[in-house]
């Protein structure tokens, strides 16, 4: 292995060694982390943090990597997360096999709605896809089958489910699963750039036309790219409904996918680790700061902007804005931009 | 039969909502190519202006005269929230049409956050002229009068926006750009005064949407715009992005079939067969949707 | 001679490809000058440079007026006529709406229509979209032609015409040059020989020669050279 080889793939190594370390530290940091870094509110924080970085990624495949602006994306995730507890409680399913379920049945379903929706292009494709995604929606909350559990939403069954991964002991197994999680996706979406198929997607992203000329069937490939994309958003839907113990339907809302939107332009889209910053720190920041408003770090304020400060979607929708505007490269980016001025400089 | 005259008047007064969330949506993405996530929060805009204005009203005054007001004031906060949020976040961005749409989420996020964050997350009452609560009765069906409210100001409006098109030199220029922006402007007009004009007219009908959708839920809340919007979607696509009469015959296309498969099959079907329908148009005419504007 | 519009050391680029390197000449404030070269060396993207709908940098003046940092809108409504290649109409309007949107008072009335374009008068009604391709070069040179113009920039005026239309192009653009100079694009040499004043030749975003169109056009093997074709005895302008 060359030196140079070393150099690239030496970080990513040592930073997932540290993160899978984590469960063994017992101290706190106090501000960042909720108690001691491995006790259960820590653990599933950072837990859940790393699957929204997964699901951040998956969008990412869609959005960035093929410049499909998908307002569905939450569909293949809720769908990921609601057919694996419904598979467990309602179909009695072992875990294995619903797991199965969960994730074909998503890739099917992302296959039909690829299929209708990819007949349009640009603005109006966003347009189908958010439509679609809310009939899911509607479908969950009005609950007509009577297996989603509406409003409510779905509990996992516990009792189907490894004992290792139930419980508020067990928060750390549940952290390692995220974790794996995130790994697998990290690795198939490298794979998957490199590709020929990651190429052709790349084509198509810069220019549809000009991908045509050059033979590759576009709409094949952007069918491609919702695909592999939604397989790996249901599957960080399974994971995530695991690690929280359940489905919500807020996983199904258009407000889920803007803040998938947000996430991945917030970290850099069309860049692995942006998809990842984006993710894990929406994540943080929306848990943390419902937290810093609750601790009175506002009282100082007039009343009007305290309660409207207090919402860490104002903060994230604003600063978002600001994103769009001064650092269209996302937060990775501006920090590699500003690393390289520091090294000539 | 009265059941049926019922469903299909319910089904008309809430297309006509849906055109009217709707036609200022589909008169922005025509024009300028943006798809206006924030039209939601315009909805909210004056929907909550309205709100605020009736209860600020003295309580003496007719709820009817109160509503009519507040209508007024609403529609003029609309339209100065459209200018200000295309003469501040959309026109700097101008030609970079994934930045504005994403500019345009972030508004939409920010400002449903803010709204709750002021005014809270729960629904608040609006009072309802008697008039509107009353009923009619037309063949044997009781027919609430607020949908005749709707059906009536959404003609109006599209009669006003026809006529605004059609006759008048702004409508020209708009018709114009919505073909081609670049040949607009190299014949020397100024096409971004228009845009701004017309983001002003977007957020002035949006308000009023919002203003008539709380009547209609009773309630004013902060997601309200957004579930409005949705459906504010389907129905520029299914008419053809950016045609405005297009876009009045498939709101009322929606608004009847929503209510239809409600009645006759069960609740909550009828918002299904409305994808439904969408993706029915999609797979028959996909030509017709590629959009006035690319 | 005085020029109406300077070009000095015109830049585009778009994207990675740099279109034009550095473009400089003039126009004079007389006649046709016509700008030539193969497909893909420029002409059409230096119209669009002068007018800003392409990104540029360098000096661009209308007489003594800069118009390099100006909106496309200002720049037109400053003196400049653009006549679109493709006509680039508005297909969906009237013949009478295609001429209003340049201004209040024009429309299929103006005398310069009724002077120069008798045709369009009796299709006033007809949406442009459903015009002959010739009758809707009528509508893009007509709607220039309702504003006084500093320069008029015509680019490809007879591309896919029939010869009588041809004919019929050329006359009016002899006609209008007789007031307001033009900057015109055109492949059709005898064309050029017949209407054209100066020449300004342009290779792979660069001027590679300039001078008087006649001398151009009637020397074979220059033109092979800068153009790679010349002149068929059968081409009518």
């Amino acid at each position: 292995m060359s030196a140079r080889t070393l150099l690239r793939v030496l970080p990513p190594v040592v930073l997932l060694a540290l993160l899978a370390y984590l469960p063994y530290l017992s101290f706190s940091v106090p501000g960042v982390l909720p108690g001691r870094v491995n006790g259960p509110g820590s653990m599933q924080l950072l837990a859940t943090c790393l699957v929204f970085a997964g699901f951040a990624l998956s969008y990412d495949v869609v959005f960035g990597r093929t410049g499909l602006l998908s307002f569905g994306h939450a569909l293949f995730i809720a769908a990921g997360s609601y057919l694996l507890t419904v598979s467990l409680a309602d179909w009695s399913m072992p875990l294995p096999l619903a797991v199965l379920v969960a994730l074909g049945g998503t890739t099917l379903l992302a296959l039909v709605v690829g299929a209708v929706a990819l007949r349009v292009g640009g603005i109006a494709f966003a347009m189908v896809t958010l439509a679609f995604a809310q009939a899911a929606s509607i479908i969950v909350l009005r609950d007509p089958a009577g297996v989603t559990g509406g409003e409510e939403g779905k509990a996992l069954a516990r009792d189907a489910v490894p004992e290792l991964l139930v419980g508020v002991a067990n928060a750390p197994y549940r952290y390692w699963l995220a974790l794996g999680f995130l790994v697998v996706a990290l690795v198939l979406v490298r794979l998957l750039v490199r590709s020929r198929a990651g190429h052709a997607m790349a084509a198509v992203r810069e220019n549809e036309s000009r991908a045509a000329v050059l033979g590759l069937s576009v709409y094949r490939v952007k069918l491609l790219a919702l695909v592999v994309g939604s397989f790996l958003g249901g599957l960080g839907g399974v994971v995530h409904a695991l690690v929280l113990g359940g489905s919500g339907p807020h996983l199904t809302t258009a407000e889920f996918t803007l803040s998938l939107l947000v996430m991945v332009v917030l970290g850099g889209a069309g860049s692995t680790w942006g998809a990842v910053v984006g993710g894990f720190l929406y994540h943080y920041a929306d848990a943390r700061l419902t937290e810093a408003s609750g601790s009175g770090v506002l009282d100082a304020l007039p009343g009007v902007l305290q309660s409207v400060l207090a919402q860490p979607l104002f903060v994230l929708g604003a600063f978002f804005v600001v994103v769009v505007y001064f650092a269209p490269s996302g937060l990775t980016g501006l920090g590699g931009r500003l690393v390289r001025k520091g090294v000539r400089t | 039969m009265s059941d049926l005259v019922l469903v299909l008047v319910t089904g008309l007064g809430l297309g006509a909502l849906y055109f009217l969330a709707a036609s200022g949506l589909s008169l922005v993405y025509g024009l300028m190519g943006v798809l206006n996530f924030a039209h939601g929060s315009f909805m909210t805009a004056g929907a909550y202006a309205a709100w605020l204005t009736m209860d600020a009203l003295p309580g003496s005054m007719a709820v009817g005269l109160r509503l009519l007001v507040a209508a007024v004031v609403a529609v003029l906060v609309g339209a100065a929230v459209g200018v200000l949020a295309e003469a501040v976040l959309i026109r700097p961005l101008y030609r970079h049409h994934i930045q504005q749409v994403l500019v345009t989420v972030g508004l939409s996020l920010a400002s449903v956050a803010a709204v709750q964050g002021i005014w809270g997350s729960d629904p608040h009452p609006v009072a309802k002229p008697a008039l509107l609560a009353g009923t009619v009765e037309v063949l044997g069906a009781r027919l609430p009068v607020d949908r005749f409210l709707y059906l009536a100001v959404a003609l109006a409006l599209y009669g006003g926006l026809l006529a605004l098109l059609e006759r008048t030199r702004l409508g020209l220029v708009i018709r114009a750009g919505v073909e081609n922006r670049t040949m607009v402007q190299a014949l020397g007009i100024d096409v971004r005064r228009t845009f701004t004009v017309v983001f002003g007219l977007g957020g002035a009908v949006a308000a009023l949407a919002g203003v008539l959708y709380s009547q209609y839920a009773g309630t004013v809340s902060p997601l309200q715009g957004g579930s409005l919007l949705i459906y504010a979607f389907i129905v520029v696509v299914i008419g053809g992005m950016g045609s405005l009469t297009g876009t009045a015959v498939a709101a009322m296309a929606v608004g009847l079939v929503q209510q239809l498969a409600n009645y006759y099959a069960a609740s909550g079907i009828g918002d299904l067969s409305v994808v439904l329908l969408l993706a029915l148009v999609l797979l028959l005419r996909p030509s017709s949707l590629k959009g006035a504007a690319a | 001679m005085s020029s109406v519009l300077t070009l000095d050391d015109v830049h585009v680029r778009y994207g990675g490809a740099h279109v034009l390197q550095g473009v400089s000449f003039e126009v004079p404030d007389t006649g046709v000058t016509a700008l030539l070269g193969r497909n893909g060396v420029g002409k059409t993207t230096t119209l669009k440079a002068v007018l800003g709908l392409a990104p540029r940098t360098g000096g661009i003046r209308l007489r003594d007026r800069d118009i390099t940092g100006e909106p496309v809108h200002r720049v037109v409504a400053g003196g400049i006529g653009y006549v679109p290649e493709d006509r680039e109409v508005f297909g969906g309007l009237t013949v009478e709406e295609n001429l209003r949107l340049v201004g209040r008072t024009s429309g299929v009335d103006a005398p310069i229509v009724e002077e120069l374009f008798p045709d369009l008068v009796g299709r006033r009604s007809q949406r442009a979209g459903t015009l002959s391709g010739g009758q809707q070069q009528m509508v893009a040179l007509a709607r220039v032609l309702l504003r006084d113009n500093d320069l008029l920039l015509v680019d490809e005026p007879t591309k896919g015409l029939a010869p009588k239309l041809v004919t019929e192009v050329a006359d009016v653009l002899a006609r209008v040059a007789r007031t307001t100079p033009v900057l015109l694009v055109e492949q059709n040499l005898a064309l050029v020989r017949r209407i054209a004043d100066t020449v300004v030749v342009l290779d792979a975003g660069k001027v590679v020669h300039r001078g008087e169109a006649r001398a151009l056009v009637e020397d074979p093997a220059l033109t092979t050279e800068l153009l790679g074709v010349s002149m068929r005895r059968e081409e009518v302008a």
